[in-house]
């Protein structure tokens, strides 16, 4: 029994892991699903980027210069990530750099978009424990406009400080565009927020980002179909025979009744051979009675 | 689980046949069907020498109409349409009715006796101005003088047999704007006054027939005119000044000016600013100076005279001529519970021609219009009758001391709707009663078998015909067991709340709205909004249920709101408070406290909140859940969207301990230049939804990503926010939103380029149908999104579900990263749509419909399966069988479809439902300038036995089975016994 449970036990872990595994992949699937109705072309961009690997934010101005377009007119953008402890001010947090991409019909996008993060400081460090114990907002604010910041007003996003940590601190934006404009961005953890909310504090107090890039998705058209098509259709219809189903399924109906026809015949059959004998027995346990009257 | 599931959904979808129509007799069965006209602005009586009496009005909500007087049903109505508003009504040549409409840019003749439309004439207009019609009187027939119309900085005169226009004047240089139009019996010269800037009075005398300015007359005033104006004979106006403190006498005899100033400080001792009544009263003047109104004479010379005065809540009539070159006008007036109906002589006010008291309904308000009409008695003298305008928008009409009748027009501007249970019916009902209905159902039963069995004889139909219409004593005051017999509860915008039965729809009470402190500032609150306060179930139940009105005193934002709590079943006002703070939206909260009173937050203009009720109970309910309170606004004009959370008690600026900051949590900033919020909207918060899971037809399963914290939202570019097709395609796109309230996750942001709004949604359950109009393809369409819940998917293992490893019981909290889907899909939809709405059920097992308001102002039931986004072009025979209808471009109109069959529900603005206690069936109700109410099987009465189902049938098979069975049995034994004793 035991073993047995072990067995379940294992092949849970087996689950959960491929549920964390699953997870990362559909990062890559809402990318894929936003880059393909983009109205300017793909936007989307997934960075996964820490504070503690700068090889890596070497490399991608190397891969943009490579393919980036003489024709385009292209800038560079800063904006910066502000942050608050609760109902504190905010401070600045860490920084996005991004290329502005200029289309010919006068479009602008976002690309290759990049995050630094500060780490906290020993003030944020105990700031963050009292939102941690107080199960506080961390707030965090990005500029509406990106070409000319703050633009109308500050795009806010909060979560419950208890969420982030984990063995360091995860992150995930998603930032929502509408060309040089940020509508709004969502912020939280990557994975799940369990409620009721455990105080933990993380192991390491760096942050492990995760950022995705959106855009609108475009509707689908919908459908126009002439007469032709329809007519075409039922014509499809009648000439495509439904698939040939089994006898079982064709029959069953017929099939139970007459089985339990059967069974009954077979039951009434025995009871009949048996009936004889159980007659006479039923005679013999009469007379006695009858004796006894 | 998934079996269950799967079960339900055989169960429902078998059981969904497409079937919605109704046959011709049971019509007005279940549904009712209410006309109203709205608050009437102009009323013209017509006494028609043959025929039956009647009045042609026009009222706020756009409507003409003409109603008889004897017993106030109209005759014939017709609603213009929301923008058309009506600026005036006469009666030309003794048989068109005529309305000026549109700022004085629409004239429209209609005929008196059946109100078909003669002829229409649209009338050029350049500018917004004031405008004005001028319909001659005359009772010649054959000589056609022309109706003269002023609007949009034109002077028209348009002939009254065809609305040919004769000629038109162009003043929009000037700016001149004509006060006046007089045109003097039997002579072609009409007098045109008016003035330029309020500062220089013109007079133009013009050829009626030609359109020639005959003479010029202008004169500069000074002090400028505030606008006020009262005719008092042919060749005199009186209009105030600028500073309103000053009267002026305008006389234009033969073209001449001549101004005449009389201060009002010379008329009474205390005065202050003046206001000139709109009653026209020929040599009189009627002024209100410090909430008392005057009566001022005109002299010969312009001299002015105060004859009378009256308080100020006095309501007047125009005058109307009498016998004998004299006239004579109505006044009405308040005292107490009473109401003083008074006639009397212009010249004489001491001659009082009539006095009349009337008991009046405390709940109809002060008297805001009267109408006087007059006629002959049968003793050959003078009779008036008044047609009167409550507060409440009511029209009474007084004849010989009586309310003749009246109509409760209030219900043509039904702002919010709710609904409420009925009192439970009382135990013991006496034998003879029970036995009069036994017999009465029995004989019932048996006209209905007759039916069914085609013996019935024509009579016999009437008589069934009739005894469904009374049956099952649907109009009783009691509940019933199926839930069909509910309230209605209706606020209108006079603020009166109105209880309507959904039998027949006739109004169990009705309470007017009163300001609890009777302050001078707020003498009559107009509600806002209704709420179920208290719905007593578990605990509690001796407590009556009520409902919560919100009001407001003024129409600015800021204004202070008014709390008023309504006993459902008296009709009674339990309590209400002033609650000094304004009102900018009110939310329910999912708390109620040991009475069933549930908790709501009211947030004002300042940022803060404040819970209701306020006792120390709903307190520490709320500070329980203090932590788990977020609530957003909506700033459409700025289009930005705001998360809140609580914050703590604002007890530091103020003590009330029942008051609370908030802070602000998250933002959405929609670009200013690209998008623009045209409508918002969340799920109903009573809505139930029965399956979580919908089964593929694959056996697979998907979750529904059910969450009440979502909010649909829909942009479209600043371009394009306008009127349909005044954009190009390029120019305009759509952009829908599904945002969580709690975190401000956009969950699913899809754009419709070159597509316009309005936009009208509906949201339930996990999905968003909205209607939008497409520019490209020159349709509207209906899109559909649905969304689903990825993270629980796993749960499709059975072992898990076995063992408990699943996540199903686990909490859901919005700060876990979403992982959900949508599926869209667009429709073709043939239609202009004025709103949408679901059905909803108690249970929510029964498949939902879509109630579309169409732009013919009737209601349109569309099966949710086919705005269904799975629908393919081939579905499979699993598909198939699942219930999936193939794909077509094109929403399909069925005319059986329509829920409101033959009516109209006439300016159509909202739908309501309601579940009933049976779960296949759904109260509809429509309101706009009518009422239409009805009950909707959307999957049939599978869970009931029809109306006219034969029992009595019934009981006979059972009788004569019986019988048959007891007949064999004996014969059986006997023929056992035989057997025996062979």
């Amino acid at each position: 029994m035991a073993k047995l449970t072990l067995i379940f036990f294992l092949s849970f872990l087996i689950f959960s892991s491929s549920i964390a595994f699953q997870s990362d992949e559909l990062l890559v699937d809402d990318d894929e699903f936003g880059l393909e109705g983009a109205k300017p072309r793909s936007t989307d961009l997934h960075t996964s980027s820490s504070s503690s690997s700068p090889q890596q934010q070497q490399q991608t101005p190397t891969i943009r210069r490579r393919y980036s377009d003489p024709t385009d007119l292209d800038s560079k953008v800063q904006f910066t990530l502000e942050h608050a402890f609760g109902d504190s001010d905010f401070s600045p947090a860490g920084t996005f750099s991004a290329r502005l991409k200029t289309w010919s019909h006068g479009g602008k996008t976002l690309t290759k978009l990049r995050f630094s993060r500060n780490d906290f400081s020993a003030e944020e460090k105990d700031a963050f424990k009292n939102l941690l114990k107080g199960d506080d907002f961390y707030r965090i604010r990005l500029p509406s406009n990106v070409v000319s910041p703050p633009g109308r007003e500050f795009v806010i996003a909060s979560v419950r400080a208890r969420c982030l940590p984990r063995d360091g601190l995860d992150e995930h934006f998603i930032i929502h565009m509408e060309g040089a404009n940020i509508l709004a961005v969502s912020y939280g953890s990557p994975g799940a927020c369990q409620y009721p909310r455990q105080l933990k504090l993380p192991a390491k107090w760096s942050f492990n980002s995760h950022t995705i890039l959106k855009s609108s998705e475009q509707a689908p058209r919908t459908p126009i179909f002439t007469e032709e098509i329809l007519g075409g259709e039922n014509v499809e219809g009648e000439v495509e025979p439904p698939p040939e189903r089994s006898f079982w399924a064709k029959y069953w109906m017929y099939l139970i009744p007459l089985g339990l026809v059967v069974m009954n015949a077979v039951t009434q059959a025995s009871n009949m051979a048996e009936e004889p004998a159980g007659g006479q027995a039923g005679g013999a346990q009469m007379q006695p009675a009858a004796r006894r009257r | 689980m998934a079996i269950r599931v799967f079960l339900t959904l055989l169960l429902f979808l078998s059981s969904a046949i497409l079937s919605f129509s109704l046959y011709e007799d049971q019509a007005g069965l279940t549904d009712w069907h209410q006309r109203y006209i709205g608050k009437v602005k102009h009323a013209v009586f017509h006494t028609q020498k043959t025929g039956r009496k009647r009045v042609i009005v026009s009222t706020e909500e756009n409507v003409v109409a003409s109603l008889d007087l004897r017993h106030g049903e109209i005759f014939w109505r017709h609603v213009l349409g929301t923008k058309d508003a009506i600026d005036g009504v006469g009666i030309a040549l003794g048989k068109y009715v005529i309305t000026l409409s549109s700022e004085g840019s629409t004239l429209r003749a209609w005929n008196l006796p059946d109100g078909q439309m003669v002829w229409e004439t649209s009338l050029h207009s350049a500018q917004h101005s004031k405008s004005l019609l001028s319909v001659p009187i005359n009772l010649k027939v054959d000589k056609d003088y022309p109706i003269i119309v002023f609007g949009g900085g034109y002077l028209h005169a348009v002939s009254a047999i065809d609305g040919e226009v004769l000629w038109k004047k162009d003043f929009t240089a000037e700016g001149f704007e004509v006060q006046r139009v007089l045109q003097p019996p039997g002579s072609s010269i009409i007098y045109v006054l008016g003035f330029i800037n309020f500062s220089e009075a013109v007079v133009y005398q013009i050829d009626s027939k030609s359109g020639e300015v005959v003479a010029e007359k202008s004169m500069m005033f000074p002090g400028g005119f505030s606008g006020e104006i009262s005719s008092v004979s042919s060749d005199k106006v009186v209009v105030l000044d600028s500073t309103r403190s000053i009267l002026v006498t305008i006389g234009f005899i033969d073209g001449d000016i001549s101004f005449q100033k009389t201060p009002i400080s010379d008329l009474v001792e205390d005065s202050g600013k003046a206001e000139i009544l709109s009653a026209l009263l020929s040599n009189m003047l009627a002024v209100k100076v410090n909430k008392r109104t005057l009566f001022v004479k005109v002299g010969g010379e312009g001299k002015l005279e105060v004859v009378d005065s009256l308080s100020d809540e006095t309501a007047m009539s125009d005058s109307l001529p009498v016998a004998d070159d004299q006239e004579a006008f109505a006044s009405v007036h308040h005292e107490g519970s009473k109401i003083h109906l008074m006639v009397k002589l212009v010249n004489e006010l001491d001659n009082v021609l009539l006095r009349e008291t009337i008991q009046m309904d405390q709940h109809r308000g002060r008297v805001h219009k009267v109408f006087m009409n007059n006629y002959i008695r049968t003793d050959r003298s003078n009779g008036f009758r008044a047609l009167i305008v409550m507060e409440d928008h009511s029209l009474l009409l007084l004849q010989q001391g009586a309310i003749v009748w009246s109509r409760e027009e209030g219900l043509a501007s039904v702002t919010d709707v709710t609904t409420a249970e009925l009192p439970l019916g009382k135990d013991g009902v006496s034998v003879a009663k029970v036995e009069h209905t036994l017999f009465e159902w029995l004989k019932g039963h048996v006209l209905k078998l007759k039916g069914s069995l085609l013996l019935a004889s024509p009579e016999d139909v009437v008589a069934i015909q009739e005894l469904r219409v009374k049956s099952s004593g649907k109009n009783k005051l009691t509940r019933d067991h199926n839930g069909f017999r509910k309230l209605i509860l209706a606020l209108t915008r006079p603020g009166k709340l109105f209880a309507l039965h959904t039998g027949d729809g006739r109004i169990v009470w009705s309470m007017l709205l009163k300001s609890p402190s009777n302050s001078q500032a707020c003498e009559r609150p107009n509600g806002i909004s209704l709420y179920q306060w208290q719905v007593p179930h578990h605990h509690a139940m001796d407590e009556n249920p009520s409902v919560l009105v919100v009001g407001k005193c003024g129409s600015d934002s800021s204004a202070p709101g008014v709390l008023s709590f309504v006993d459902v079943y008296t009709g009674k006002e339990i309590s209400s408070s002033d609650i000094g703070h304004s009102v900018v939206q009110v939310m329910p909260l999912p708390f109620t406290d040991s009475t069933e009173q549930r908790l709501h937050l009211i947030a004002d203009t300042v940022g803060h909140v404040h819970l209701y009720p306020k006792t120390s109970e709903a307190l520490s309910i709320f500070q329980r859940e203090f932590q788990n309170v977020y609530w957003y606004t909506v700033e459409a004009d700025d289009g930005i969207i705001r998360g809140h959370v609580m914050k703590g008690s604002c007890s530091s600026e103020t003590a009330d301990e029942y008051c609370f900051t908030t802070r602000e949590l998250w933002t959405v900033v929609f670009p200013s230049e690209s998008e623009k919020i045209i409508s918002t909207l969340t799920r109903k918060p009573n809505e139930v939804v029965h399956t979580q899971a919908k089964v593929n037809s694959d056996q697979d399963l998907l979750y529904k990503y059910v969450s009440r914290n979502l909010l649909f939202v829909a942009t479209v570019s600043p371009k394009g926010a306008g009127e349909i097709g005044s954009v190009t395609p390029e120019e305009s796109s759509l952009v829908v939103y599904l945002i969580d309230t709690i975190t401000g996750r956009i969950l699913h942001r899809l754009s419709h380029q070159g597509c316009q709004g309005p936009v009208h949604a509906v949201f339930s359950e996990n999905w968003v149908v909205y209607h939008y109009f497409n520019l490209r393809a020159h349709k509207y369409e209906v899109t559909v999104v649905e969304i689903y819940d990825q993270s629980r998917a796993e749960n499709k293992n059975v072992w898990k579900l076995i063992l408990g490893k699943h996540n199903l019981t686990a909490p859901i909290t919005s700060y876990s990263r979403p992982e959900v889907f949508t599926k869209s899909q667009s429709y073709f939809f043939a239609q202009s749509v004025k709103t949408i709405a679901v059905t909803s059920t108690a249970k929510g097992i029964t498949s939902k419909q879509l109630l579309i308001g169409t732009i013919g102002d009737q209601i349109l039931a569309l099966d949710k399966r086919f705005v269904d986004p799975r629908r393919t072009l081939n579905p499979s025979q699993a598909e198939k069988e699942e219930g999936i209808i193939p794909l077509t471009d094109t929403l399909p109109i069925i005319p059986q479809a329509y829920i409101t069959h033959s009516h109209k529900v006439e300016g159509l603005r909202g739908i309501v439902t309601a579940p009933s206690k049976l779960e296949s069936t759904t109260h509809v109700f429509a309101y706009g300038v009518d009422l239409f109410y009805t009950r909707l099987a959307p999957s049939k009465t599978y869970d009931s036995l029809t109306d006219d189902f034969s029992y009595a049938l019934l009981l006979i098979t059972i009788v004569a089975l019986v019988a048959a069975i007891y007949i064999t049995w004996v014969l059986s034994e006997k023929k056992e016994l035989s057997e025996k004793w062979r």
